[in-house]
């Protein structure tokens, strides 16, 4: 064999027997190629994670109006926002304010009975007041109110990214219901 | 000459350790037959053969068409799969979701990826069998392979098929209605085919247009929201998990017939 036909030293592939692998070449094409194997493999599951969390959500906004304070009378439950928001909002006789719709106990969807003047919830039967106070069922605690406020143009605005729990004392606060 | 455990390295203790038994089903493997043993115990490694003679590795004599198309495929298996996330085989949100596939959904490329990998495996599987026609290896003991691998390049083209449909703009519509009314004129089961008419019962024929094989393949007289389901399930679920099974065979009659390339 002469030697211009002779392959380069570190080269895998093009080895004869007259020309082992040497061994820190190998180690070397070894080392490189995990790595390119592992920065392949690590971009691959970055797109995938990245893949499965949508840039545009098909739900309704977590912060909504819900129209002037006028609009609803005293002491009565509106139920219009309960399928699209999950909210009730109840006016009592000094404040307007919106209780989450998710059972404390296990987090199914009670109903207002009108005429038995509570919430009631079909799965394990826990009750609540128009205040959204727990008095019977397995229910552990009160429903959760949203925040509640009035926005420029006057109309009631309901944020559910922050909620008030009445065992935390939090009722008190002041944007957890409307003053009219 | 026996070591004490302290002395014994840590690859050696990983060997005996029940973890890595329970998994690798020996220990390290250190001759030869063990080396052999530890692939053939591997249900993903047993399908490729223990050892590989030297000719197999050039790229010029296979052109490496055959695991390119499984690459193909399990490429299109996986774009496949995150695309199901964001998209609804129904009429009323199929073509909006393929918008929003390219629009607004994360990494719009992931549809682009699945359609380019499409029109690549149905190139490459020609090619492979191109490959295998020149080099003659469809000849004995391999012409049940190639059976198997004209199977296989069926099923490519019905993927494709199937999946032309699904974006269900007016060219996926009209393309598929031109398609599938090729199956009227299947012999005896299709209600244009030759031998149709003879399916009778005195007066009352058997195959028509509400009755046939395309009737069966479209779920309706047209091609409607029934198809768009009836292809959307073939494209996803029937048609890989038939040429999976197919796949499987193919891939072990390589080796059983004498290996990869090469004369026998």
């Amino acid at each position: 064999m002469s030697e211009e036909k002779q392959a380069p030293r570190a080269a895998v592939g093009t080895t004869t027997p007259q020309d082992p692998i040497q061994r820190r070449g190998f180690f070397r094409w070894l080392a490189l190629g995990w790595l390119t194997f592992a920065a392949a493999t690590g971009g691959f599951f970055t797109v995938i994670i990245r893949f499965l969390y949508p840039n545009v959500l098909f739900e309704p906004p977590q912060t909504f109006k819900i129209g002037f304070p006028d609009e609803f009378s005293p002491n009565s439950v509106d139920t219009r926002f309960k399928k699209k928001f999950n909210a009730w909002v109840v006016r009592d006789d000094e404040s307007i304010f919106a209780l989450s719709t998710t059972c404390t106990h296990l987090g199914c969807t009670p109903n207002w009975l009108l005429t038995e003047n509570k919430f009631k919830c079909p799965c394990h039967g826990s009750g609540f007041r128009i205040t959204g106070i727990n008095f019977e069922g397995p229910a552990p605690r009160p429903l959760e109110r949203f925040k509640i406020g009035l926005s420029d143009d006057g109309q009631i605005l309901v944020d559910k990214t922050k909620s008030y729990k009445w065992e935390k004392g939090e009722w008190e606060n002041k944007d957890s219901f409307l003053k009219v | 000459m026996e070591r004490s455990d302290n002395k014994k390295s840590l690859l050696e203790r990983m060997g005996e350790s029940q973890v890595w038994k329970s998994i690798i089903r020996s220990g390290v493997p250190r001759t030869r037959r063990q080396r052999m043993h530890a692939i053939l115990g591997s249900v993903f490694l047993h399908l490729h053969p223990a050892r590989l003679p030297k000719h197999a590795v050039k790229v010029g004599y296979t052109w490496c068409m055959g695991g390119l198309s499984f690459f193909l495929f399990v490429n299109l298996t996986i774009t496949g799969i995150l695309l199901m996330f964001y998209y609804r085989p129904t009429v009323e949100y199929a073509f909006t979701d393929i918008i929003d596939l390219a629009e607004q959904v994360p990494l719009g490329i992931m549809r682009e990826l699945h359609r380019w990998a499409a029109h690549a495996m149905v190139l490459i599987v020609w090619l492979h069998m191109v490959r295998v026609f020149m080099t003659g290896s469809y000849k004995p003991p391999r012409e049940f392979n190639w059976g198997v691998g004209v199977l296989l390049m069926t099923l490519t083209l019905l993927l494709s098929f199937t999946g032309y449909l699904l974006p269900w703009d007016q060219l996926a519509i009209w393309a598929v209605t031109v398609g599938s009314n090729m199956a009227r004129a299947t012999p005896f089961l299709g209600h244009e085919g030759p031998g149709a008419a003879l399916l009778a019962i005195g007066d009352i024929n058997l195959i028509h247009v509400g009755s046939d094989v395309r009737f069966a393949l479209l779920g309706g007289r047209f091609v409607g929201e029934a198809t768009l389901l009836r292809f959307y399930v073939l494209h996803c679920i029937g048609i890989p998990f038939i040429a999976m099974i197919f796949m499987a065979v193919h891939f072990w009659r390589i080796r059983k017939d004498g290996g990869i390339s090469g004369p026998l």
